[in-house]
């Protein structure tokens, strides 16, 4: 097994597309194990690790949850309000108490950007982001690229679009980078109030009307309107979003035959995707789910599994 | 009591001195500069191959007394002033309580007495509180010795008080200094909108929320009369507006810091360092260009630090919760001498004119100069010296230094204020 070439998961720039190959064939044999009557292998048996979720979270808690148990790792969850920060303590007391608790591996979500660097800098254990505020979320982008790869068998060569709230999705500041990674073509599509300064920096093209670019996509990355993080809304009514950058039955079939709707979840249903659009067989989010599992199995596996003291064997 | 500095090369152009010569000081004063000097008594020391100058002053600094003495206070931030080659600084008024009274104009001026040789400076509010709803009382402070104001740390965003303000502050004679900023543009900004902002997923603060300000205050600076001292300018444009009514003739200024010189949001990297974390934040690389070119040609007027101590708890935190800012005291000059005067860029008397002459003339408070006559106030710099930043501690009671870390070459050595040692050999006393 040729493990990666970086201790943590912080950013998707520390992995290189062969680490990503090698991420991806490996959920590939995970995803197969999940599909069993008994999901469970002893991989990580005796290893400890802890989901620490500084901010809401079901969807990712649950699935890093299911994949260190279905590798046999002791997982704890630690989420904010039963924590100390709330009662002042510093995220690099939080790291330093852990720390002391020997555990092996740390998955973090947490509302600040770069805040995971904080615990690779403090802790022993190998750190995975889980979400760093609005920066990245880089086990999104390794389930979504799986997605991509057990759909079409490629990455490279792809043509993504990425439709929504670029400025704020963490999402798309991990996807994106990803994609110039393994070579596809990435195109953010949204109201300029929704991108963020320079999207170019993330290798991204940049397209204010969707129903000029929906025929040539293969893939439709549609992004969650976050409506509990926008301050002064940044368009005029969730209508006239719908109207000018939702999928709907019209614009369903405008697409491509091969062509796949992504969403990272939850959807609003009815703002940036449509009851049929949510339902179609194009739509893979469920999949996508699924695929979490096992991708999230496939990193722990690979941060850790070489790790084996003299015991172990 | 006399003292003899013999054979530094002494710079300063607003005497036309630039060479080799001794410098005899008695009872405070420059008492004689020349050739082959000597004393019959007090003490005589060898300056050769030194740089005197005028005593330098760094005309913003924020000394956390009252208030946050854990960060710094009045004597530590004067010995790190020392330590750097200063021998005055202008003292924010963001302190706690704010700065915006006559008594504690008084308290500031009276600790600082009790402390080391660095001479202080006070400026006061502009608004009670900072809040930016009602001024300050102002001639209060400026009868116990307040010599200008400000509410730096935030920008006034409400126009009707900058303007009522300036009306108000032109009748003492001082300026006012301008933190530019408009809030509604910067709102949750942590970094330089653009590059940084989108690489690291951090929220932008866009260059334009800074030089809006700067264009509305000269506007108001023309209104009213009143001088008008840019703190902390940033970007290009910045530097544009300042140039374009300098022509026009106006009481504009500006000043720049070492960190806006010559870091830029590159320096940002995903290392997350908070000691990069500054308001305003880095600019870009041409930035840093205009900024350079400025303070040669003299649109910058003064090269001052925005010295801003924070405790290491502070800056351990997640980027977006640590708090803005940068020491520099104990940097500027070296940063200066490294990155312009060793390669050429800025001259040594150019260096006086930005860093001794400009922020007295600008606050219309006493002038130095190596003239005989005048206060004994001169830094004297081993232009050789090569140093690392932070290998050697620090005299201010924080470290989170933008340049730690960095190889300069050139610092201060020996410092003199009214002919009293505040360093000496590098040692502050």
């Amino acid at each position: 097994m040729g493990g990666l070439s970086s201790r943590h998961l912080l950013e998707i720039e520390a992995l290189n597309s062969r680490d990503i190959d090698t991420i991806i064939t490996t959920a590939q044999s995970f995803k197969e194990v999940n599909e069993r009557v008994i999901k469970k292998l002893p991989t990580l048996r005796g290893r400890t690790v802890v989901n620490l979720f500084l901010e809401p979270s079901t969807r990712t808690r649950t699935s890093f949850e299911l994949a260190a148990k279905r590798l046999s790792a002791d997982a704890i969850n630690m989420s904010g309000s039963a924590l100390a920060t709330v009662k002042g303590e510093s995220l690099v007391d939080t790291a330093k108490t852990l720390d002391a608790m020997d555990c092996d591996l740390v998955v973090l979500r947490h509302a600040y950007a770069g805040s995971p660097h904080i615990l690779a800098r403090t802790m022993r254990a190998r750190v995975i982001n889980a979400g760093d505020g609005k920066h990245q979320h880089p086990t999104q982008t390794l389930l979504d690229l799986f997605t991509m790869r057990q759909h079409f068998g490629r990455i490279e060569g792809l043509n993504v679009g990425i439709v929504g709230d670029v400025a704020h999705s963490r999402v798309a500041g991990s996807l994106l980078p990803a994609l110039a990674i393994m070579g596809a073509s990435a195109t953010v599509i949204a109201p300029p109030t929704l991108l963020p300064a320079r999207p170019d920096v993330l290798g991204a093209h940049v397209c204010t009307d969707l129903d000029s670019i929906l025929p040539e996509l293969d893939v439709v990355y549609m992004l969650r309107v976050q409506q509990e993080r926008l301050g002064r809304s940044p368009f005029p009514s969730l209508r006239e979003y719908a109207q000018l950058f939702g999928i709907n039955s019209q614009r369903l079939a405008t697409l491509k035959d091969e062509a796949i709707i992504m969403h990272p979840g939850p959807v609003n249903r009815g703002v940036e995707l449509s009851s049929a659009a949510v339902d179609t067989a194009k739509n893979l989010l469920l999949y996508q789910v699924s695929a979490g599992v096992a991708v999230r199995m496939a990193l722990m596996y690979l941060l850790l599994g070489g790790e084996e003291d003299g015991f172990a064997a | 009591m006399a003292l003899l500095l013999k054979g530094a090369r002494c710079v300063d152009p607003a005497h036309e001195l630039d060479h080799v010569t001794d410098i005899a000081i008695k009872n405070g004063k420059i008492k004689d500069i020349g050739q082959d000097l000597s004393i019959d008594k007090g003490e005589v020391r060898d300056m050769s191959g030194k740089v005197l100058v005028p005593g330098l002053m760094d005309m913003h600094v924020h000394l956390r007394e009252p208030g946050q003495e854990y960060k710094e206070d009045i004597a530590s931030g004067l010995r790190a002033a020392a330590k750097g080659g200063f021998c005055a600084v202008l003292a924010m008024p963001n302190t706690n309580p704010t700065c915006d009274t006559g008594s504690i104009v008084g308290f500031i001026l009276n600790r600082a007495r009790q402390s080391c040789a660095t001479r202080i400076y006070v400026a006061g509010a502009i608004s009670r509180g900072l809040t930016g709803l009602e001024l300050a009382e102002i001639g209060d402070m400026y009868a116990a010795g307040a010599v200008a104001y400000t509410d730096d740390g935030r920008g006034v965003q409400d126009i009707g008080l900058a303007r009522l303000a300036m009306d108000y502050i032109k009748q003492f004679k001082s300026p006012v200094l301008s933190h530019c900023q408009m809030e509604d543009l910067t709102a949750k900004g942590v970094v330089n909108e653009g590059v940084v902002s989108t690489r690291l997923g951090l929220a932008g603060w866009p260059a334009a929320a800074e030089e809006i300000q700067i264009a509305r205050d000269i506007a108001l600076g023309e209104l009213t009369g009143c001088a008008l001292h840019i703190q902390h300018i940033t970007t290009a444009r910045g530097v544009e507006l300042v140039r374009e009514a300098k022509a026009k003739g106006l009481p504009v200024s500006c000043e720049v810091t070492p960190h806006h010189l010559f870091l830029n949001e590159d320096d940002v990297d995903t290392s997350y360092d908070t000691n990069m974390k500054m308001n305003p934040p880095l600019r870009t690389k041409a930035d840093n260009r205009a900024l350079q070119q400025a303070l040669v040609d003299g649109t910058i007027d003064v090269v001052a630090t925005d010295h801003a101590p924070h405790a290491a708890h502070e800056k351990a935190l997640e980027f977006e919760l640590a708090p803005f800012g940068c020491t520099g005291l104990e940097t500027a000059l070296g940063a200066v001498l490294t990155y312009m005067v060793h390669e050429g860029t800025l001259s040594y008397g150019q260096l006086v004119e930005r860093m001794a002459h400009a922020p007295r003339a600008l606050l219309g408070i006493k002038p130095v100069g190596l003239k005989v006559g005048l206060s004994a106030d001169v830094t004297i710099i081993d232009p050789e010296l090569g140093w690392v930043v932070g290998s050697d501690g620090w005299e201010s009671k924080s470290t989170n230094n933008a340049f730690n870390g960095r190889s300069f070459q050139g610092r201060a050595t020996d410092v003199y204020v009214d002919g009293f040692a505040s360093m000496q050999d590098g040692v502050v006393s």
